[in-house]
């Protein structure tokens, strides 16, 4: 017993450690054991649940103090380290409990659901993959290692949305939450990039505890902490799908209905609420950020509301319900009511996995009611005026306030134009143009002495900003994916030389930003140039080919690459642009922002050449192919 | 429907292509009112093979397994060799034997669908850059959805009596809104008399284009389409009525796809027909006749051929064995269902002296029902009849469960936070009983629930008339009638029983959106409880049963007719008004419920073989148990097959192949040809299994040759919208047809109905009733009858009776069923049963 005391933070290895060992031993089992797949998630999932009992319960014999665990330094120079840092309080506590009890629930119910899937391992390995990015986020001890969780969640709801990947809307779908989870990245990032100065040092979690030295931090920074505050919001309001970016979450809902239950009804969307009860002891200082919670739970309470209430189909009806109660969970929070929170994020959870799974059953259920008791539903009569009123949030609520047409249109579409506007940049041109100035810049920086400091001043800013114009064309090219992943490498390039500037940049620090771009960007060019060469026909980013069909294999090495390129912490260059953003000085905001949009941006763009190439109705009709409406 | 002369007039006729349009969507009821029907039914008049190449040259449907599946097959020895041969010389001649099995076996041929929809409207894309499906689909699917919802919002579509169009209309002019971005498309659709050839002007200008556009405009999302159309001819498939056409609901697409160019382009765009870069050919031009599709017939004759032939064969041996007449101890009318099978055999098998027959479920009770406190009634008898009588429902004690989850209550703003956090708390427990130890909860769906066996039933006629004209209760006279006829079209007409059983079925099952499906199909998708309960009741009656003996059908006072429900998911048999038994069929009545809990347990642990994950060594009873708790399991996507594997039908008296093991393949329909000289009640029987089960059978075949487009692919990411359909997520178009996990097993070969009775009173009667006789004469099923006599078996062909002898021979009688059916999750072979 006192060896368990003793060591108690130990412990929380297994929460990690288990889900990623689960993970990969469901990697390599074959595609024809379902039983044994279905037993790695099952007992994965089963295991995490019992030792979440027993460790909560040690926990709370100690008396529920938080914990911290300093797990592993990944990098460590001078004045940055980069280092996986654990935590564990009551918002641990509940998340995981709700967590690992709902994994569970979806592994035994999806061993019976799933059988004779086409898909039935990916399935799992799914799920494995996002119960491991879910721990990992709830067990966060810091902005990096939170971010990791975050990246594995965003690319694995990526993955689910898109399981029926042989149809279009789900890929479509995919891709867009994918890119709207993507604006939220962009906070965390920038969060993180801001705490960096605000601390003058990688800040823990457990740090925040400690409120006077917060205190003392916002005081002494108020723009800073303003900025970062909003950064956590944004980053929060994507995640939980509040306004204006609700519309993501029913059309995340593509997936078999377990995987829709338990990840877009109740784990992953409650994370933007995690988020702002883990960041509370640093914004709940600040009262116009507490306000602006209120508000933006508020106002995304009574917005969605009656859009649930118009709802005709029965999931999207829950995404909306479910969006109206995480509303009103950030207000909860935003007072400081955590406790009422975390029973109030349970029972959202449960409620709505319930509700999902049994959704098919209401056919029956409500056609019998209505058998027996039928009321002919009346329409009152009300004056013109309030008609008018009435009419207009029918149609809006029936449009869902056109959250989805705004984002396009505002972010989307723009980014696009900006991409398509630069389409004059080719391989050709791009190449003796841009490959010149990347010269100068290189030449700049070994002389960099002598060069005017008013000058040096701008250069960081000028490549960031071609690295940007680089994933903006990226971005905005519809025909050749070659062009857009050497547009999207080259990027990278740009970063490293406009951090340059900034500090010294050691050659440890360049090997580990380039090393998995360079050599996954290798293999993903390599996986293009075959595709290219077997499927000439069918080989551009105009519209879906689906060669996931044909090429799984292929497929497969494509999207290792694409993670590679875009960043994802599976290569060291995940950790080297966290390297870069260290570099990032306080007042160069502009640098940082472009960096983040690039970094952000160029995900979208990599992981829509894989959806382009590799996803989507395939291009070839010799078997049965979905309509793309279906 | 040939090629319409408007073409050739250059008139467009709206109200025709409107017509015909309607036609050729899919035309599935809402869930409610599952009713199976042959998917392809637009193509019907023609002939099976070349109605599927023309459906796949024309709207890109797959007709046939892939060649690849063929050939596997083929490899397998699930295709014979022999009957290859044989097939192909009856098509082509002897000469080419060779030539074309090397064609089927290894020929290359380019087997891409490119459909002729859809590529005249493809020209918004080429010429125009505009994806108009992902601007207007999200919107129009969204308001015909919420228009036609039956009870999933909580707030009802504003205005929604006056109609599609009109309600619409004054939505949009209420309010401070609109569902368009340009000024144009609201302005027209404000214009009372707007018409949708206006539209089709100023969108396509050229009228010879406007037929086809409409078709390409329809089929980008034909589930709701057709969902509109099949509203518009059959209103009463809601229960919440709404007032919905096909024309209205285009007018609307349109609308939206002008503003969508509006939008892109600005009003200034010329019209598509102005622009089209490459003439689409026409959509209903004549198809050329390829090797491929030649190829495709081939292996499906042969296919099903291979299996046609052992059935044949077995039935060829079987005729000859000759059975006792003795007495029998209790006779026991099933539904010709083909789930029906094998309770049949084993009730046959613990009991060698009873006697079974099969009849369709409805046992001619040709009715409405109305349960007690409902609004509503609903038809229990074939769908393509129209009941004039209604029976009514007394006295239930039946109330409904609840459950929380499904009320409408938990998206309120302020309540809801307060529920959300405790009964969301509840629904954690809820689930994890529900996953491992699944029970029956309000969301389950049970057949017995269909009918109170404690209430009462208004069977006889007291002179009350309802408002819609429906006769309450039969006369005596009528029932007397409709019972004569069954029992004599079965040939049960002497030698009754002390005990006469007619048992009805249904299913149980949850989570399952295509429950109505499971029902019996006699009932229009309804338990046959009340059906059997009143037919009971009717053979049981004095007075009926004098007019009988005026009708030569003269049974002793001391048989009992007793009503039961089998519900073929959980195999359970629930019988009713057991108390009218006089002492001894009450005793013997206790031993035969014992004899069919033995029955229905062997039933069940047959059924167990197909499902996988379940075990089916052991214990007949231990088995039942599993199979009992699929039905009210969430996470079980196949409750049970349905009538996965369906192939046959078989016309005549079960003593002919009674010891032929058929595995659940067969609906079996009673008839004694003896009885029936001039084929009048042969008729009866052929225009009802026909229609019902070359549907059933149809609506499995294309569900699964083309799982993606005429099936409604896998269900595990469904959602249901409006109650009435599914779709994938929350932007799809509706999916009619069968969902992937219900299909997954069927071998896709087309009804072969066998009929015992003299080829040319067949033939007369065929003759006498040209609709059945269009589903033989175009191939939709094929038919064998054997002549009771000389046992020769006659296959028609193209309206005549020709010689069919069977190349196989049968193996050896088998007397371990037990064992193969533990062992065996495939189809099994035909078997001969060691009696």
């Amino acid at each position: 017993m006192d060896f368990i005391f003793q060591n108690l933070p130990w412990f929380i290895n297994i929460f990690i450690g288990v889900p990623a060992l689960g993970f990969f031993v469901s990697l390599v089992i074959p595609e024809r054991k379902e039983f044994a797949l279905s037993v790695v998630a099952f007992v994965t999932s089963l295991t995490t649940l019992l030792a979440a009992f027993v460790f909560v319960g040690f926990w709370a014999a100690q008396g529920f103090h938080s914990i911290n665990l300093k797990e592993v330094v990944l990098y460590q120079s001078e004045e940055y380290s980069f280092l996986i840092d654990l935590y564990f309080d009551r918002v641990t506590a509940v998340y995981l409990l709700v967590g690992a009890f709902l994994t569970f629930m979806i592994a035994a119910f999806s061993r019976f659901y799933m059988h004779r899937e086409k898909g039935f391992k990916r399935f799992f390995n799914t799920i494995l993959f996002f119960f491991l990015g879910y721990n990992l986020t709830i067990f966060s001890g810091n902005f990096e290692t939170l971010f990791i969780g975050w990246e594995i969640l965003g690319l694995s709801s990526f993955l689910l949305i898109a399981f029926y990947r042989e149809r279009y809307l789900p890929v479509r779908n995919a891709m867009r939450v994918f890119s709207i989870y993507r604006i939220g990245d962009v906070g965390i990032l920038l969060a993180m990039w801001g705490s960096h100065h605000l601390w003058d040092a990688n800040i823990t979690f457990s740090q925040l505890e400690n409120h006077a030295a917060v205190h003392q931090h916002v005081v002494g920074h108020s723009a800073a902490a303003i900025f970062i505050s909003l950064m956590i919001v944004l980053a929060a309001a994507v995640k939980s799908a509040q306004l204006p970016f609700s519309s993501w979450l029913p059309r995340a809902m593509e997936g078999p209905t377990p995987s829709s239950a338990i990840f877009y009804g109740s784990l992953s969307v409650h994370f933007g609420a995690f988020l702002l009860m883990r960041t509370y002891p640093f914004w709940s200082e600040q009262i116009y950020i507490r306000i602006l919670i209120i508000l933006l739970g508020l106002v995304t309470a009574i917005v969605a509301s009656p859009i649930a209430r118009i709802q005709s189909s029965i999931k999207s009806k829950v995404a909306y319900a479910s969006i109206v109660q995480i509303g009103i969970i950030f207000i909860e929070i935003a007072l400081g009511l955590e406790a009422l929170a975390l029973v109030h994020f349970a029972g959202n959870a449960f409620m709505r996995t319930y509700q999902l799974l049994v959704s098919p059953s209401v056919v029956a259920y409500r056609i019998r009611e209505q058998f027996y008791h039928y009321e002919k539903r009346t329409q009152p009569i009300v004056s013109t005026y309030w008609k008018k009123w009435e009419y207009t949030i029918y149609q809006l609520s029936l449009r869902e306030f056109k959250l989805d047409h705004i984002l396009n249109r505002y972010v989307f579409n723009n980014i696009k134009k900006i991409g398509q506007n630069l389409s004059f940049i080719t391989l050709k041109n791009g190449f003796w143009f841009f490959g010149s100035v990347y010269l100068i810049g290189v030449a700049l920086y070994f002389n960099k002495a002598s060069i005017d400091p008013k000058l040096l001043d701008y250069l960081p800013e000028t490549f960031s900003f071609i690295g940007l114009l680089m994933v903006f064309r990226a971005f905005g090219e519809r025909k050749s994916p070659l062009l857009a992943w050497i547009l999207l490498m080259t990027n990278n390039f740009w970063s490293v030389l406009a951090t340059s500037f900034l500090g010294e940049l050691s050659v440890i620090e360049l090997v580990f930003y380039l090393s998995g771009v360079v050599i996954l960007g290798i293999a993903g060019y390599a996986i293009l140039l075959l595709l290219q060469k077997k499927e000439k026909n069918y080989f551009s980013l105009n519209t879906y080919y689906g060669h996931v069909y044909q090429h799984p294999r292929m497929a497969f090495v494509f999207l290792i690459s694409c993670m590679g390129v875009m960043g994802f912490p599976i290569t060291p260059t995940f950790i080297g642009e966290d390297l870069l953003f260290s570099h990032i000085q306080e007042n160069q905001v502009f640098l940082a922002v472009f960096n983040a949009l690039a970094y952000i941006i160029g995900g979208i763009s990599v992981v829509r050449i894989y959806a382009r190439l590799f996803l989507g109705p395939h291009c070839k009709t010799y078997h049965s192919t979905a309509l793309k409406a279906s | 429907m040939q090629t319409t002369h408007h073409q050739q007039n250059g008139v467009f006729d709206l109200t025709e292509v409107l017509h015909k349009l309607g036609h050729y969507l899919p035309a599935q009821a809402p869930l409610k009112d599952f009713i199976h029907h042959n998917t392809l039914h637009a193509f019907q008049h023609e002939k099976f093979h070349s109605a599927v190449t023309k459906a796949g040259e024309i709207f890109g449907f797959k007709g046939y397994l892939s060649l690849h599946d063929f050939r596997q097959l083929y490899i397998d020895n699930k295709i014979d060799d022999e009957i290859i041969s044989r097939v192909i010389k009856g098509r082509k001649g002897s000469s080419e034997v060779d030539q074309w099995k090397s064609k089927m076996i290894e020929g290359s041929f380019d087997t891409e669908h490119r459909p002729r929809i859809g590529k005249l409207r493809d020209t918004w894309k080429r010429v125009y850059k505009v994806n108009l499906d992902k601007v207007t689909h999200p919107v129009l699917f969204r308001i015909i959805s919420n228009y036609l919802d039956q009870g999933i919002s909580k707030w009802d579509f504003p205005a929604s009596e006056k109609g599609l169009l009109a309600s619409l209309r004054e939505i949009e002019k209420n309010s401070f809104t609109s569902f368009f971005s340009g000024k144009r498309a609201k302005r027209l659709l404000n214009k009372e008399d707007l018409n949708l050839k206006e539209l089709l002007d100023l969108l396509i200008y050229k009228e010879e284009y406007f037929e086809q556009y409409l078709f390409d405009l329809s089929f980008a999302h034909p589930g709701w389409s057709g969902m509109v159309a099949v509203l518009e001819s059959s209103p009463k498939g809601l229960l919440d009525r709404r007032n919905v056409s096909l024309s209205d609901f285009i007018i609307i697409d349109l609308l939206l796809e002008i503003d969508a160019l509006d939008e892109k382009l600005g009003e200034t765009w010329s019209p598509l027909g102005l622009k089209v870069d490459k003439k689409p050919v026409k959509l209903f031009a004549k198809v050329k006749d390829s090797d491929l599709a030649m190829v495709y017939e081939l292996w499906q004759e042969s296919f099903e051929w291979t299996y046609y032939d052992e059935v044949l064969a077995g039935m060829e041996k079987t005729s000859h064995q000759t059975h006792s007449n003795t007495t029998a101890s209790f006779q026991a009318l099933f539904c010709i269902d083909d789930r029906e099978c094998s309770i049949r055999r084993y009730a046959e098998e613990l009991d060698k002296n009873c006697k079974t027959f099969g009849t369709p479920g409805h046992f001619n009770i040709v009715t409405h029902f109305q349960p007690e406190n409902s609004a509503f009634h609903t038809q229990i008898c074939p769908a393509p009849l129209t009941p004039k009588h209604l029976i009514k429902e007394l006295e239930s004690g039946v109330k409904s469960k609840k459950d929380y989850h499904f009320t409408n209550h938990d998206h309120s703003l302020w309540r809801s936070g307060i529920t959300t956090a405790t009964v969301g708390l509840w629904s954690g427990f809820k689930l994890f009983a529900n996953i491992f130890k699944p029970s029956f909860t309000a969301s389950a769906v049970s057949s017995f629930e269909h009918m109170d066996e404690k209430g009462k039933l208004t069977i006889e006629f007291q002179g009350e008339t309802t408002e819609d004209g429906l006769q309450v209760g039969f006369t005596i006279d009528e029932m007397a009638d409709a019972m004569g006829r069954m029992l004599k079209s079965i040939g049960l007409v002497t030698d009754f029983a002390p005990l006469v059983y007619l048992i009805g079925h249904g299913a149980s099952s949850v989570n399952n959106t295509y429950y109505a499906g499971y029902d019996c199909g006699a009932c229009s998708g309804r338990p046959g409880s009340v059906n059997a309960r009143v037919a009971s009741w009717m053979l049981n009656d004095e007075r009926v049963r004098l007019r009988l003996i005026d009708m030569g059908l003269n049974i002793p006072a001391t048989t009992q007719f007793i009503g039961g429900l089998h519900d073929t998911t959980r195999d359970e048999i629930k019988f009713f008004d057991e108390d009218v038994l006089n002492e001894k069929n009450a005793i013997a009545h206790a031993g035969r419920k014992t004899l069919f809990e033995q029955a229905l347990d062997l039933d069940a642990k047959e059924r167990s073989r197909r499902f996988a994950l379940s075990q089916t060594k052991g214990s007949a009873k231990k088995v039942h148990d599993k199979v009992k708790l699929r039905s009210v399991s969430l996470f079980e996507p196949r409750p049970e097959y349905n009538h996965a594997t369906n192939t046959l039908c078989i016309i005549g008296r079960r003593d002919s192949f009674k010891d032929l093991f058929l595995d659940r393949r067969a609906f079996m329909n009673s008839y004694d040809y003896r009885l029936d000289p001039k084929g009048e009640f042969l008729a009866g029987i052929l225009g009802a299994a026909a229609p019902v089960c070359g549907g059933i059978n149809l609506e499995y075949y294309f569900s699964r040759v083309d799982t993606d487009r005429l099936g409604a692919g896998s269900k595990l990411p469904h959602n249901v919208m409006g109650l009435i359909g599914v779709a994938n997520g929350s932007d799809g178009d509706l999916r009619p047809g069968l969902p992937f996990q219900m299909v997954e097993i069927h071998d896709p070969m087309r009804l072969m109905i066998y009929i015992e009775q003299f080829p040319n009173v067949v033939l007369d009667t065929l003759n006498g009733s040209p609709a059945a006789k269009q589903w033989f004469q175009d191939e939709w099923i094929h038919l064998v009858v054997q002549h009771p006599e000389s046992k020769l078996l006659h296959q028609y062909i193209e309206g005549n009776f020709v010689e069919y002898h069977p190349l196989k021979k049968l193996n050896d009688p088998v007397s371990d069923l037990n064992h193969l059916i533990e062992t065996t999750e495939d189809n099994m072979p035909v078997l001969i049963l060691n009696s």
